[in-house]
């Protein structure tokens, strides 16, 4: 290769070669700027959540480490009846929700992974089509209402059961499993359950994992079906009540206890100890679930 | 499963006998299928009431609903709901905010992650590579509420944003209470949020590059941003179409969990869209039939532009979704 190069191509390939590594500076460069914007947010929400109340108020801007030290606001969160009812909801619907997707979606994903069914095309495309076209928020509202989920827990899991797009991801993974193992259990006498939930489940970890992940982040997330179904507070999970605490404001029911000239620090940090405290859950299993998570998305774009 | 084959082929001859033919082999099929089936009912079930169910229930878009009557019995006035939507005073509001917070969002929002993962591949050491991604994806997971909740804290005339600004010379600015910053604050934090997570469908596009045509480039003397634009663009380009594609049939549809949450009345004027139009209409003020033409015109243009998209990108680029 050197050999095609001439003498008069040195300085060229010298330039070329700066160029190069101006390139590279400057790309590191914006990638730590990336890293910067993307974590600082999270930073200064935890600097912020365990600073004391009361200098943070006159100190507010840039934070490079919490401004004094206080737990207090952590306490007032921790001891909140509506946070801890709003936990145990939102644990029960991720939980609850979570089976119910995987079980559906499993079957689902089988059953439109089999070859010679001759209505699986038909039912391929009825899904699929409900991925493009719907009736809509208000007849969905309706339908909830009519059918008297309005105000139970089952208004958060039955109409969320499954989602096409995480069905397509599953069935794209099944089908890269060898056919030969399923035909020696059908000799055996195995019908198609026993296979579904003896020999491809336990072969499909990974991409039981990420569906796991998707939908459990999904229940753990979501506020707006809660929002516009539920009445009762008591069924109310974390992010509903998040909401009230930090867009509209109302910090009241923490500071009930707290002496008059306090309460507006006092409500600035238990605002950021919320964040924490509801963010924590899912800043914990994200390393662990990560490495999971790309490769199901790669199975599933690479038939879409 | 050879026999099966044959067996087809020979009954699509004989054209009379077909219907009868097929509703046999059907009989068998639910037979020699009864788990796989079975299996299907849950799931068959589930899309028809909960997703096929609203589309029945649309019709309220064409009648007077009212809840003592039920969807089917209540008196059909035709297409008045539309028209009066058409000569609302909002209308034009509507699909001016929808249609432009949708073109920003193509302009700004869309080739980010793109950009992102070009750059995330020209990094050499892969343990770099990893942090970024790793760190980047983060966010996407993060709640809305959560992620609104921070900015509205952040945006506050004394918040971390207005103090840099201030730490510069400039003026703080209430980003929540003017119109002119909405779309701004909309689509800058929905970047923050989706660059990273975006950028992986295309890191995989990339990773699935024959190397060889790199090596075929640099024999060539192609250097590394030849190499991109020559090899890896064109490499990505199907799933970029088709991503495309799915933007285009979304042009008139907003996510209105975000807005919801991020709007006010002082901001409605740029902020408001059509789907937040049918949440404030049908489920606050229970105009269930108005709102439910509303959404429906909107879920029909939607449907249109995809399609269309679709035709004009098979023509194109002979990459299409179906």
């Amino acid at each position: 290769m050197k050999l095609v190069y001439g003498k008069g191509n040195s300085t060229m390939k010298m330039k070329q070669r700066l160029g190069e590594k101006t390139f590279d500076f400057v790309n590191t460069l914006f990638m730590l700027t990336l890293i910067l914007v993307t974590l600082y947010p999270f930073l200064y929400v935890l600097f912020a959540s365990v600073s004391d109340p009361g200098l943070l108020a006159k100190n507010r801007g840039i934070l490079f480490a919490p401004v004094g030290f206080s737990l207090r606001a952590y306490e007032l969160v921790l001891n909140n009846a509506m946070i801890i009812i709003g936990y145990a909801n939102t644990l029960f619907y991720v939980i609850v929700g979570t089976a119910i997707n995987i079980f559906l979606t499993s079957l689902g994903a089988y059953a439109l992974s089999r070859r010679n069914v001759m209505l699986k095309k038909p039912i391929m495309m009825m899904l699929v089509f409900t991925m493009f076209f719907s009736g809509g928020l208000v007849p969905t509202y309706l339908l909830i209402n009519d059918l008297g989920m309005m105000d139970t827990r089952w208004a958060l899991i039955i109409p969320s059961a499954m989602s096409v797009w995480n069905l397509i991801i599953m069935r794209t993974s099944f089908q890269g499993i060898p056919e030969s193992l399923e035909e020696a259990a059908k000799l055996d006498g195995a019908n198609d359950f026993t296979i579904l939930f003896r020999i491809i489940l336990p072969l499909s970890l990974p991409v039981l994992a990420v569906m796991v992940l998707f939908y459990g982040v999904g229940h753990w997330n979501s506020y707006f079906n809660a929002m516009i179904y539920l009445r009762d507070r008591d069924l109310f999970p974390l992010q509903l009540i998040l909401r009230e605490i930090l867009i509209t404001n109302s910090t009241d029911n923490f500071i009930t206890g707290v002496a008059g000239g306090d309460r507006y620090p006092i409500g600035e940090t238990v605002k950021y100890a919320t964040i924490i405290v509801a963010t924590l859950p899912i800043l914990f299993l994200y390393p662990f679930l990560q490495k999971y998570f790309v490769k199901g998305f790669m199975i599933g774009s690479i038939k879409e | 499963m050879e026999t099966l084959r044959t067996e087809t082929r020979e009954t699509k001859s004989p054209a009379l006998s077909t219907n009868e033919t097929y509703w046999k082999r059907l009989a068998k099929d639910l037979i020699r299928n009864k788990y796989i089936y079975i299996m299907l009912l849950p799931v068959v079930i589930y899309y028809l009431v909960f997703h096929y169910g609203p589309m029945y229930g649309v019709q309220i878009a064409f009648k007077n609903y009212n809840t003592t009557e039920g969807i089917w019995a209540s008196p059909w006035i035709g297409f008045n709901h539309f028209v009066e939507f058409f000569n609302s005073f909002y209308f034009w509001r509507l699909i001016k905010n929808t249609f432009l917070i949708n073109f920003y969002e193509l302009i700004f929002a869309f080739p980010a992650p793109i950009i992102l993962a070009l750059l995330l591949n020209e990094i050499r050491k892969m343990w770099f590579k990893r942090v970024v991604q790793t760190i980047s994806y983060l966010p996407h997971f993060i709640s809305i509420v959560v992620v609104v909740g921070m900015l509205v804290d952040f945006t506050t005339i004394d918040g971390l944003i207005n103090a840099i600004l201030v730490s510069f010379g400039f003026e703080p600015i209430s980003f929540f209470q003017q119109a002119d910053w909405f779309r701004t604050v909309y689509i800058g934090s929905g970047i923050w949020q989706g660059i990273g997570w975006g950028s992986i469908i295309y890191l995989a596009a990339m990773a699935n590059i024959n190397p060889a045509l790199y090596e075929a480039a640099k024999i060539d003397g192609a250097g590394r941003f030849k190499q991109v634009l020559h090899i890896t663009i064109p490499g990505i380009a199907p799933i970029i179409i088709i991503l495309l594609i799915l933007q285009m049939g979304s042009m008139l549809s907003v996510g209105f969990e975000k807005i919801i949450l991020m709007y006010n009345p002082m901001t409605y004027e740029t902020a408001d869209v059509i789907s937040t139009y049918v949440y404030r209409k049908g489920i606050l003020e229970a105009s269930f039939s108005f709102s439910a033409a509303v959404g429906l015109f909107n879920a029909v243009i939607n449907f249109t532009l995809l399609i269309l998209a679709n035709r004009i990108s098979r023509r194109v680029s002979e990459t299409s979704l179906w």
